[in-house]
């Protein structure tokens, strides 16, 4: 099945597979490791056993969520040299010492108080143990410091000089570092995290209150508290959100303007005036081979108000591209509405929660807490979709402008990457699967008083809480 | 020596500390992995994970140093390298994502033998995919240009299969003596046994690998049999043969801590065998450190994040092991 597809586009559905796959951990455990660092933080001032329970409740999640996160990210350690290693070489000295750095202060700080997080509370008392918890908080947010200076880096490439093997060098790290598309994907890549981990925490929440509406019984404590606290991300920080992603993607449009011509589905330039602004096309059916938006549902001159906050303003499209250095419209133009669309929901549920807030119906407003359980992994959806707008749009470059993906890969065999590919999916959809299934499963108890912890070796406490073993849906799809 | 030559020494050594940090610490930890299906099912098993449990995820760590320090310090061998030995790679990350995540899922799950069997199955394939690994290096890769030039089964030999066993066999020595030190009753017992046997089995895959390797080609011979080279490399059997007598002794005393060191030292010295055998070759006879070294300023600039936070990290890894240590019961952290 798989003659149809070159060595390079084996490798870059590995790397697209590999790469997705691994970010939806971090995306929850950034922002879950920053919620367990207040949960704990209110415990510790407020001393109320609830705040406890809830960070008891979300620790164990958190611990399985980072574990997958840990296996999926050494992969991804690997697969710049297996499957990129032209790029390793040339872009290895410019992005290379910013992984190490990555390494040096983020990944061994987390590792490191990750263990006394889980497991040392009654070993070393309150106080270091917030402490331990507040550690891997900064240690994800580190991390994807340097994470994103890469991306950015390839995105937006500054303070470099190429030598004489071809390679990349920097001339100025802090160029290399805040290079001008960083601090704009910085905020919104963390701004994500933060709004997937309140998506996640507010449909737990929305499910217990209504499944306890349903049996009539008044919802714990711990659950108003925790769709509470998620109703407060959404409303505050969806908005933000979308003012960061609005100067993200105008940053976008001042140093990759073909990217933008893609998101936006604009195949021609408009010349501006009064009756020359750019629309904006809210769907379409983008057709890349004849070079034009099909069937364009559109608000004519919005596009040029929105992107350059002027009626007037003129926009080229992709036409102004040579076609070599177009990237595919279908793919960013769609996944860029989907990663809106799903920002303008939260945005609604935001605001509605405040509303609810307002007139008291916070835990009782059935309708609020449906939505709220259907937008729970929409966060993810709208994260990945975000990432294929960003790297998709980025083609045909791996560093923008300069290096070529097709310049980039290894020198490949098409079945050694057919086959590999076919072990990650299968390993990863078995493994990642069956984790997801015990989060799942995980969720949907709710949070009471005396929550346990994680719990290592001890297995068999364990398994005496989940009475019905033949339940065990994930183990059976591993079999 | 040009002051990038010296940078590059620095960095060899930093990524060959790097390279045995993580033999030192995951090495007792996918140890304990293969030796699963030796321990009795229940107790036994739940306190070997417990002496682990909090820290094997630092100690995967140092692997990602060594794979990133390659990449950033030495780019062109790490593009050379990884696509050469692509499959025993891929492997080894899978058998780490089966083990990685076996050590939550056995506290979730009601089928335990499937995670059980996972942990041990992903310790056992990483462990031989990276002795492979270290095989087909050494055995030398074929290089065309700034890339690999060799086929996709070039890493798989006699040899390379060799040294996929012997890392196994020396991992499971590792775990032994980590068991013997942190644990204590029958399964103190077992781990006394299983040392034994595993210290006889890595013995003998330090000889085979020893008297295989001056073979592979007549550089590695003249390092170790040839004057100058045999001044150095003599001393290293010799404190081998002084170690594995120690360890005997150690074993027959049940000293509690000190196999674990004498294991680890044995771990050193093959070590500095394999450093006398390759200097200063990241390819064997194709891309020399100095070669493969990225330019000076990257390499510098990396150099002081090391400088900076490598002590910083040494030290609160230790606060962490600090922490859980002592003898482990079964009952797990809590």
């Amino acid at each position: 099945m798989f003659d149809a597809f070159s060595a390079l586009t084996l490798a870059r559905m590995q790397f697209a597979f590999t790469i997705s796959f691994h970010f939806i951990f971090p995306a929850f455990s950034i922002g879950l490791a920053s919620y367990l660092a207040v949960l704990e933080g209110l415990w510790l001032r407020t001393g109320r056993d609830v705040y406890l329970q809830l960070f008891k409740y979300w620790l164990k999640i958190f611990a399985i969520t980072f574990g997958m996160g840990v296996v999926s990210g050494i992969v991804m350690a690997y697969q710049f040299g297996t499957n990129w290693a032209v790029f390793s070489d040339k872009a290895g000295p410019v992005i290379g010492p910013l992984m190490a750095y990555e390494v040096l202060t983020a990944f061994f700080l987390e590792a490191g108080f990750l263990g006394v997080m889980l497991f040392g509370l009654e070993k070393v008392g309150k106080k270091l143990h917030f402490a331990a918890t507040c550690m891997v908080a900064t240690g994800t947010a580190i991390s994807a410091f340097w994470i994103i200076a890469v991306n950015s880096w390839m995105q937006t490439p500054q303070g470099y000089g190429i030598n004489a093997q071809g390679q990349f060098f920097a001339t100025s790290w802090l160029e290399v570092i805040f290079n001008p598309s960083m601090p704009y994907r910085l905020v919104h890549v963390l701004l994500a995290a933060y709004l997937t981990t309140a998506m996640v925490v507010g449909g737990a929440g929305a499910w217990h209150l209504l499944k306890d509406r349903r049996a009539g019984k008044t919802p714990r404590e711990g659950t108003r508290i925790m769709f509470s606290m998620a109703m407060w991300m959404a409303a505050l920080v969806a908005p933000l959100q979308i003012v960061a992603g609005h100067e993200h993607g105008t940053n976008t449009l001042e140093y990759q303007p073909a990217k933008i011509s893609a998101m936006e589905g604009h195949y021609k330039s408009y010349p501006g005036g009064p009756d020359g602004g750019a629309p904006l096309i809210l769907f379409g059916i983008p057709d890349d081979k004849a070079q034009v938006m099909r069937y364009p549902v559109e608000i004519p001159r919005i596009g040029s108000v929105i992107l350059k906050s002027d009626i007037e303003a003129p926009m080229a499209g992709l036409d102004q591209v040579p076609p070599e250095n177009r990237a595919p419209v279908g793919i960013v133009f769609w996944s860029f509405r989907i990663m809106v669309g799903i920002g303008m929901l939260m945005l609604l549920m935001g605001g509605w929660s405040l509303w609810a807030r307002y007139r008291n119906t916070l835990h009782s407003d059935a309708w609020l807490h449906r939505l709220a359980l259907v937008m729970g992994p929409t966060g993810f959806v709208a994260v990945l979709a975000g990432w294929i707008t960003t790297e998709v749009g980025r083609q045909p470059f791996t560093v923008f402008g300069l290096l070529r993906t097709a310049e980039s890969a290894s020198p490949l065999a098409a079945p050694a990457v057919a086959a590999s590919l076919i072990a990650f999916v299968v390993v990863y959809f078995a493994v990642f699967g069956v984790g997801t299934w015990f989060i799942i499963k995980l969720m949907g108890h709710e949070p009471t008083p005396g929550e346990e912890g994680p719990t290592r070796g001890d297995v068999t406490r364990t398994a005496s809480l989940t009475p019905v073993p033949a339940l065990d849906a994930g183990a059976a799809l591993a079999e | 020596m040009a002051p990038n030559d010296t940078l590059s020494l620095v960095w060899a050594g930093i990524i060959a500390l790097a390279v045995f940090g993580y033999v030192v610490m995951d090495g007792f930890d996918l140890g304990i992995g293969i030796l699963f299906p030796w321990l009795e099912k229940g107790e036994q098993r739940n306190t070997a994970i417990n002496t682990i449990a909090p820290v094997w995820d630092g100690n995967e760590t140092w692997l990602v140093l060594g794979g990133g320090g390659l990449f950033a310090a030495f780019p062109l061998a790490y593009a050379v390298l990884m696509p050469a030995v692509y499959t025993p790679i891929i492997a080894m990350l899978l058998g780490l994502v089966f083990r990685g995540v076996a050590f939550e899922y056995r506290t979730r799950t009601t089928r335990l033998w499937i995670w059980d069997r996972a942990f041990a199955f992903g310790s056992m394939m990483a462990a031989f995919s990276q002795g492979v690994i270290l095989g087909a290096i050494l055995q030398g890769v074929t290089v065309s240009g700034r890339g690999y030039g060799g086929g996709w089964w070039d890493w798989f030999s006699p040899f390379s299969v060799l040294t996929g066993l012997s890392v196994m066999a020396g991992y499971a020595l590792l775990g032994a003596c980590w068991l013997i030190y942190r644990t204590e009753n029958s399964l103190q017992d077992q781990a006394f046994a299983l040392a034994k046997l595993t210290g006889v089995a890595t013995l003998v895959a330090v000889v085979a690998v020893s008297l295989a390797t001056p073979f592979l080609n007549h550089d590695y011979f003249s390092r170790w049999f040839e004057t100058p080279g045999i001044y150095l490399s003599a001393p290293v059997p010799i404190l081998v043969g002084v170690t594995a007598l120690l360890f005997v002794r150690a074993l027959r005393l049940r000293a509690q801590v000190q196999p674990f060191l004498l294991a680890l030292a044995l771990f050193l010295l093959s070590f500095i065998g394999l450093g006398i055998s390759m200097f200063p070759w990241l390819v064997p006879g194709e891309v020399s450190i100095f070669e493969a070294a990225a330019p000076e300023n990257s390499q510098f600039f990396m150099l002081i994040g090391v400088g900076i936070m490598l002590p910083i990290i040494i030290g609160y890894t230790g606060y962490a092991y600090w922490v859980f240590r002592g003898k482990v019961g079964h009952e797990g952290y809590h």
